[in-house]
């Protein structure tokens, strides 16, 4: 089965202090790290099993930049044979439709099987998969959990209101958008990397894809970012104060008082 | 016929030895012929004079004689073979004062292996010390095989002293003058008894013990290498070439520089053959004695892990896949085959198997190669795999900014009476006092830094710190197999201290004391700060006050690296002994016996399947001694420490307090003097 993993590298948010920037436009960007999405990355995993039970090859694609190239090593490092960098001055400023488009084009120009994006990405809106598979006509089911191959189509399982799950036959190709939980994604490190360090990434640009201006870039968006704010704190909303130790005792008092323990 | 036996026998021996030798040939490589002089001597120790085996007094007084009958008899072993091929052979030197003197020696020897067995089958059939017993996880019981072999032990003491008891019971009928034996021995007692026999009976009692004894002797001979007494003849090899360096962790693949690692093309041990011919010697020896997992801290709380067994295991799967007939079987991987993941990631590493070890096994290196492997393959818990993350991205396990490394040198109190350095070029010092990354950032283990801080300027120490050039020690990361991001944390830090220009080293962070001294290169000469404050507190340079609180009766807990590892256990006691007034008591296990706390690093982040906490332990041990307050020496024991004293409800009768805290508390000081 080849498959397709669509990826993105995005500021890590288990370590960053995410603070606005002074222009209140952005957040500010100087000391972040970033990683590959942690929804993708559960995706590039399922991906690597499915091939290793069925065989194929997965290809990991992004849209970006020279320095989301890291990310694409990282997860070839994990088993991904390929990695494709999309990237364009022209598709800067997209909007979700407008990343959906591109990566359509470039779905289009290969020959998948099944095409996996996280469910969400961290600073994302979790459109891009939906809009990719309507745009390729394809069947999409989100927020999935659970892959098992059959004959031509997938038996998948998605999470559903209260921890339920439901399963769902869908014909191939199509489009999923992958829970986090759904697997173990296998560890990797520097060495990991260093192994691929050589492996060349081919790069993708608007015209390679057949793309026109008018669909992509800040030109095309439709919708546009009007400002970055720290919500206000408001009723209903109490900030403990107090080193570690007094705010874990008022926070089992909170809980007590609730009956949440006794 | 005589030389029938022996020849069989010893044809049938170096079958055996060559079919076990053979996994030796396929294993990775392990250099140990160097520093010939230290291996002689710590072989004389530790095999010869049986070092380690009176820690465990009964067992070990036992096995000594043993061993030492074991020693005198093997020169009458050789020649009662001899004597079956020439009768009138005499081994070379042991003719006339000498051979009389000999057999005497032999005598009592026999007869005290003799007790010695009987009162080891009593203990192993009646007692059952906890030690030896099997859990069904691992198999069957091994009760059999050791009492099959005491058996065996005993046949040939019994039928080498009925050899000489019917020999000189023969002559003195026979109006002859007889070989004296001595007195009470086993062969003096028989004699006596045989007396009354008829002589053809006497005849044939002696040709009969001989053959006995020649058939037990090989039958004994070549039995060892099947099982456990394979340790009587692979413990001498074992000790000579044991491990000379404490704290270490084996290189990778010995002979392959750290610049070459690129091209190895798989990391630590996935298979049987992957382990070290030293490691597998390991495995041969091992004499199933049970005491590493006696007092192996994983094993006592319930985690998946049996040092003991890690071995055992090995030992089981080499014989089935190196069998005596037949071709070796192909190689599985042991992980998921002999050993579990969470087995592998239970251990401490805390080094108290090793140090009980009579034969002085390697457990610590096996642990990290088989990590190794499992990084390799990218089979890492999901607990490790954050932190482990954020230690390639951000140089600490907690994924915190590089420049808030220094913060807690700007807490305002302290900041006032205390100005720590940064050595970024435009400072300079004499001394690193090197914090890493849970003294930097853990806000309780902050004030052990503070206190590190006022205790050096208090000593006149010109010192600093790396602030954000300093990243993690990188310490658990080698231990949890993740060599290449230890490296790069390893060659980070050799460059800061390097460009910093400072000519010693100190911490108070036993894993980063252990990383800087034994895993790094090139840098200055390193200690910890209570050597510090020894030297210190000697020379006069830090006074000490009255105990603040006279009702603390204080313990003090080794932490493994600083102790087992490090063989630093004098100075912490001394600086509590130098405090006026102190109440100090010990744990029945303390110094090279401490009980680990429940690990550092990334040990916090994992997840284990246990009982209960180590820290629970401790802390219940330390109540036992009759202490209410732990001293450690460790922010990882601190760590570990207040939430066993949480988790067993013992808030109101146990605190635990560094030692850096509590000698700032002591020091004299002329502000203090002032008021």
């Amino acid at each position: 089965m080849e498959i397709l993993v669509c990826v993105r590298r995005v500021p890590d948010t288990s370590e960053n202090e995410i603070q606005l920037n002074s222009a209140g436009n952005d957040i500010e960007r100087d000391d972040l790290v970033y990683s590959v999405n942690e929804w993708d990355n559960y995706a590039v995993e399922e991906a690597i099993q499915i091939v290793d039970r069925v065989g194929g090859n997965v290809t990991v694609a992004t849209v970006g930049g020279e320095d989301d190239e890291e990310i694409l090593r990282r997860e070839m490092a994990m088993g991904a044979k390929h990695g494709v960098l999309i990237s364009d001055e022209a598709f800067n400023g997209s909007d979700g439709r407008g990343y959906a488009t591109i990566l359509a084009a470039f779905v289009k120009k290969g020959k998948y099987d099944l095409v996996l994006t996280g469910v969400q990405a961290e600073a994302g809106e979790a459109q891009v998969g939906g809009m990719m598979a309507a745009m390729l006509d394809y069947p999409f089911a989100s927020l999935v959990n659970s892959i098992e191959v059959l004959d031509g189509k997938l038996k998948v399982s998605r999470e559903i209101e209260g921890g339920n799950k439901e399963m769902n036959e869908i014909d191939l190709p199509c489009v999923l958008s992958i829970q986090t939980g759904i697997n173990e994604p296998r560890y990797v490190g520097i060495r990991g990397i260093r192994q691929v360090a050589s492996v060349e990434i081919p790069s993708y640009g608007a015209s390679d894809l057949g793309l026109d201006a008018s669909v992509i870039g800040e030109a095309a968006a439709k919708v546009k970012r009007v400002d970055y704010f720290v919500p206000a704190m408001t009723k209903g909303a109490e900030m403990l104060q107090g080193d570690r130790e007094e705010i874990a005792g008022k926070v089992v008092d909170l809980i007590k008082a609730k009956g949440g323990l006794k | 016929m005589f030389s029938i036996i022996p020849l069989l026998g010893i044809a049938c021996f170096a079958y055996i030895i060559a079919k076990r030798i053979a996994p030796l040939l396929r294993s990775a490589p392990d250099f140990r012929l160097d520093q010939l002089w230290v291996r002689l001597t710590r072989s004389l120790k530790f095999w010869l004079g049986q070092w380690k085996q009176p820690r465990y007094l009964v067992a070990g007084v036992l096995h000594i004689i043993i061993f030492v009958g074991f020693l005198v008899l093997s020169v009458r072993s050789v020649s009662l073979v001899a004597l079956g091929v020439s009768e009138r052979f005499v081994m070379p030197g042991f003719s006339g004062e000498a051979g009389s003197f000999y057999n005497v020696v032999k005598d009592y020897a026999a007869t005290l292996v003799f007790l010695c067995v009987v009162i080891a089958a009593i203990r192993r059939v009646v007692f059952k010390p906890a030690r030896y017993a099997v859990p069904a996880r691992y198999g069957k019981d091994h009760t059999a095989e050791a009492v099959f072999v005491l058996a065996l032990i005993a046949i040939l003491m019994a039928s080498e002293s009925l050899f000489e008891a019917s020999s000189a019971a023969f002559a003195t009928v026979q109006g002859q003058t007889a070989a004296s034996l001595a007195p009470l021995s086993i062969a003096w007692a028989s004699k006596n008894v045989l007396l009354s026999f008829p002589r053809p009976l006497l005849q044939q009692l002696h040709l009969g013990a001989y053959l006995i004894h020649e058939l037990t002797f090989f039958t004994f001979l070549c039995f060892l290498p099947l099982g456990k007494h394979f340790h009587v003849i692979t413990s001498l090899f074992n000790v000579y070439f044991a491990k000379l360096q404490r704290g270490t962790v084996k290189p990778v693949k010995w002979g392959v520089a750290d610049e070459h690692l690129d091209q190895v093309k798989s990391f630590g041990v996935k298979k049987f053959e992957d382990f070290t011919w030293k490691h597998m010697l390991d495995f041969y020896s091992c004499a199933d004695c049970g005491r590493c997992s006696d007092q192996c801290p994983a094993n006592a709380v319930g985690r998946p892990l049996s040092p003991r067994f890690i071995t055992i295991k090995a030992r089981e799967y080499g014989f089935r896949h190196y069998p005596l007939f037949g071709n070796s079987k192909a190689s599985e991987p042991l992980i998921g085959g002999i050993y579990s993941e969470d087995e592998i990631w239970s251990c401490t590493t805390c080094g108290a198997c090793e140090e009980e070890c009579p034969i002085l096994m390697e457990y610590v290196d096996k642990i990290v190669d088989l990590r190794r492997g499992m990084i390799d393959d990218g089979n890492v818990p999901q607990s490790l795999q954050k932190p482990l993350k954020s230690l390639e991205s951000r140089g600490n396990p907690y994924g915190k900014l590089e420049k808030k490394k220094a913060e807690w040198t700007k807490a305002k109190e302290f900041q006032q009476t205390c100005n720590v350095k940064v050595l970024d070029g435009k400072n300079s010092a004499e001394t690193l006092y090197f914090v890493d990354s849970i003294t930097s950032y853990d806000d309780r283990m902050q004030a052990i830094g503070r206190a590190t801080a006022r205790i050096l300027s208090d000593a006149g120490e010109d010192f600093g710190i790396l602030g954000a050039a300093e990243k993690d020690s990188g310490h658990e990361v080698r231990r949890f197999g993740e060599e290449m991001l230890f490296q790069s944390l390893r060659d980070h830090n050799q460059d800061a201290i390097k460009a910093s220009g400072v000519r010693r080293i100190v911490s108070a962070d036993p894993h980063a004391c252990n990383a800087l001294k034994n895993d790094y290169k090139d840098v200055p000469p390193v200690e910890h700060i209570s050597q510090v404050i020894a030297r210190s507190v000697k020379t006069g340079k830090i006074k000490l006050k009255q105990s603040e609180n006279e009702n603390a009766v204080y313990t003090y807990h080794d932490p493994c690296y600083l102790g087992r590892h490090n063989q630093i256990y004098d100075e912490p006691r001394a600086v509590l002994d130098a405090i006026p007034g102190l109440k100090r008591v010990e744990m029945s296990r303390s110094k090279d016996r401490s009980f680990c706390c429940g690990g550092g690093g990334l040990m916090l982040f994992y997840e284990p399947k246990e009982d209960q906490r180590m820290g629970v332990l401790r802390v219940k041990m330390a109540a036992e001694a009759g202490a209410n307050a732990i001293v450690t020496a460790c922010p990882f024991c601190m760590a570990n420490m207040e939430d066993a004293i949480k988790v067993a409800g013992f808030e109101e009768k146990m605190t635990v307090i560094d030692l850096a805290e509590l000698v700032d508390k002591h020091i004299v000081r002329e502000s203090s003097n002032a008021m």
